[in-house]
């Protein structure tokens, strides 16, 4: 148990880590949320100052990071200026859909991955393994960007797929059956791409799949039984590695294909200075990540024994 | 050595990618801030050799645009207007490699303008504007790549040879670093700079703070080489000679890490270009009017421009045989001679 211990640590030390850097980076900055109010002319100086007091930007970024950890801890992580309301409400509806879509992703590239990579391994050198090489190639040189753009090009030329938003208009007067579908198609899109952009990655980052190279022994066997637990490690490596790149490229994705997650809101708000906002978002990215490297964590721990005699003999 | 020859042969193939890049203001026929507002959003100009009588020329030509009759964004082409393309014609001013002041371009045509990948809201040239942000975005990645390299090369250097609480310290920073998604971190650091700044101020913002996120994958690689390097025979020897501290490390332990180097810049240049593309997409970067490959896309956010104006997309497949480039360099490099196959997917350890 010491070893799930340890791994809860370091990754609480990562979460406050990262928030004492999102907090030197606000030294950086030049401007704040109040500068643009002074060039109008109906508000006094004086205000400004008042103002500037009332959200404590006057005082020493020590004792404005420690009047943040209080009110994370009393669950608002700060003010937002634009908003004028505690932060992690306003970001924890946004980061809901950040993951619905992150996961759904997550799931579906690794659904894919799988027997893609078994069955290009089992038939190495032949012509599936190329198509599925070339093709996985084909994908990393495409940048996400232009990957997501293309997708949204091609939806709005062919109507496939609804594009932008995550449901349709007349979604509240829908039978329940009916939102899941609206969402879902919603959800193509954005999936999609982000999909088509990690896959790549692992398809070609599973050098595990060669143990299921073998035959004679049935092959979900063979993959269940002996392949996938002595690939553990490299595997949900590559698991908590795969959650960072998704989270990042989510965020772009998002951005193009305007789906309310945490992307369109953070950009928002860097663009408006809203400092709390931005330090907040990271922070979340920061959780999800460190979440999801817990899970892998104990994954690992329950499936690689070497792990558990390892702590067990400290 | 085959891989020598991959190298080379991807080496070669990204050298004529930018010198083409770098050749912008030659190969490209217009200005790229040079507005026709008469012509916003022209479709691509198909180059014939046939035209419409079914006439072979030998002189390609291509045909001006006319607005469909009933329509007043749909143009179709006018066949009594043809502009043969003429070769070596003198043009707008450019200052080739931003030394040489010069009129002369490939190509262009007399009477009208030649868009090979259409014009922009602001009847700007398209392609023009892809080689000329092609200038910026590559300028960026290689620069950052370059900075990103120096930074970690130092730091792996010093917690690498000098280890004890230096190694801790720089090798908890480098975690923190590794953990965070990279957009998010590009996002917080950005968000925390000026948004209005003039272009240039803005490029080498862009590259600072792209180079301050990636350090700490380069300073990791480069500390492993120099833990195992400060002890072989040789360096102990030197050492024992009463060799410094400097010298055994620029002597005998840096040069160890090149391959390392030329390896993570290979892998680095493509993400930073992309990286300075994303920023600038989202409107954080290099702003308008200068071109770039990010804020090339950026209209595309637009959804009119999305359905009506499909060629704005076309810009983002011109960029990728640099990407492509960059990612056949890194896998040539990674290879190794290895009895096992599974060396030949090294082209997806680019992460």
């Amino acid at each position: 148990m010491s070893y799930l211990l340890r791994r809860v640590a370091h990754a609480f030390l990562l979460i406050i880590g990262v928030s004492i850097l999102a907090f030197l980076f606000t030294t950086l900055a030049p401007g704040n949320y109040f500068d643009e109010m002074r060039l109008n002319p109906q508000i006094a100086p004086e205000t400004l100052v008042a103002l500037r007091a009332q959200y404590q930007l006057d005082r020493p970024l020590p004792l404005r990071y420690i009047s943040w950890l209080n009110s994370v801890f009393h669950g608002q992580m700060g003010f937002s200026f634009a908003y004028n309301a505690p932060v992690a409400p306003l970001l924890l509806v946004r980061a809901k859909n950040t993951l619905l879509l992150t996961v759904t992703a997550t799931l579906l590239a690794w659904g894919i991955a799988l027997p893609l990579g078994v069955w290009s391994a089992e038939r190495l050198g032949q012509f599936p393994d190329r198509v599925i090489s070339w093709g996985t190639a084909a994908l990393l040189v495409v940048p996400d960007l232009a990957l997501a753009l293309g997708l949204l090009v091609l939806a709005v030329r062919t109507h496939w797929f609804p594009t932008g938003g995550m449901t349709s208009v007349e979604f509240e007067s829908l039978s329940t059956l009916n939102k899941i579908r609206d969402l879902a198609l919603h959800m193509m899109l954005p999936v999609a791409a982000l999909v088509l952009s990690t896959l790549p990655l692992l398809v070609r980052h599973a050098p595990f799949l060669l143990a299921a190279e073998g035959h004679g022994i049935p092959r979900i066997t063979l993959l269940f039984r002996y392949a996938l637990p002595a690939a553990a490690n490299p595997l949900l490596s590559l698991f908590g590695f795969s959650i960072g790149a998704l989270l990042s490229g989510s965020l772009l994705i998002e951005v193009v294909m305007s789906w309310p997650g945490l992307g369109p809101f953070l950009l928002e708000a860097i663009l408006a200075r809203d400092i709390y906002i931005v330090i907040g978002g990271v922070l979340f990215s920061t959780i999800f990540l460190a979440a999801g490297n817990f899970l892998t964590d104990v994954l690992l721990y329950w499936l690689d024994p070497r792990i558990r005699t390892e702590s067990a003999s400290r | 050595m085959i891989r020598r020859r991959k190298v080379k042969i991807w080496l070669l193939v990204l050298g004529v990618l930018h010198s083409i890049v770098i050749c912008a203001g030659f190969l490209a026929p217009y200005d790229p801030v040079e507005q026709d507002r008469k012509n916003p959003y022209l479709p691509p100009m198909r180059v014939h050799i046939v035209d419409a009588r079914k006439h072979f020329h030998v002189r390609p030509f291509v045909y001006a645009f006319q607005l469909r009759p009933g329509a007043f964004d749909q143009y179709v082409e006018d066949a009594t207007q043809p502009r043969p393309l003429k070769f070596f014609v003198t043009g707008d001013r450019y200052r080739l490699l931003s030394l040489f002041a010069a009129r002369f371009h490939l190509f262009g045509v007399e009477n009208g303008r030649i868009h090979l990948l259409g014009t922009d809201a602001f009847g700007r040239d398209q392609f023009s504007r892809l080689l000329f942000g092609g200038q910026i975005s590559l300028f960026a990645g290689l620069l950052g790549a370059a900075f990103t390299l120096f930074i970690g090369w130092c730091i792996g250097a010093v917690a690498g040879y000098f280890g004890g609480w230096r190694d801790d310290v720089l090798m908890r920073m480098a975690e923190l670093f590794l953990a965070l998604p990279w957009l998010y971190l590009l996002f917080a650091l950005r968000a925390f700079l000026p948004l209005t700044v003039n272009p240039l101020q803005a490029f080498f913002l862009i590259v600072a703070v792209i180079a301050a996120v990636g350090w700490a994958r380069p300073a990791r690689l480069v500390r492993g080489i120099v833990l195992s390097a400060k002890e072989h025979d040789f360096v102990r020897a030197a050492r024992g000679f009463g060799a410094s501290n400097f010298y055994l490390l620029r002597r005998h332990i840096l040069p160890e890490t090149s391959s390392v180097l030329l390896t993570q810049a290979a892998i680095l240049i493509p993400q930073y270009v992309l990286a300075e593309m994303t920023l600038s997409f989202l409107g954080l970067g290099v702003p308008e009017p200068v071109p770039s490959w990010g804020n090339l896309l950026s209209n595309l956010q637009q959804y009119s421009v999305l359905v009506s104006y499909w060629w704005m997309y076309l810009p983002a497949l011109a960029m990728v045989p640099f990407f492509l480039g960059y990612l056949g360099l890194a896998s040539a490099l990674q290879e190794r001679p290895n009895p096992y196959k599974i060396e030949r997917r090294s082209l997806g350890s680019l992460a």
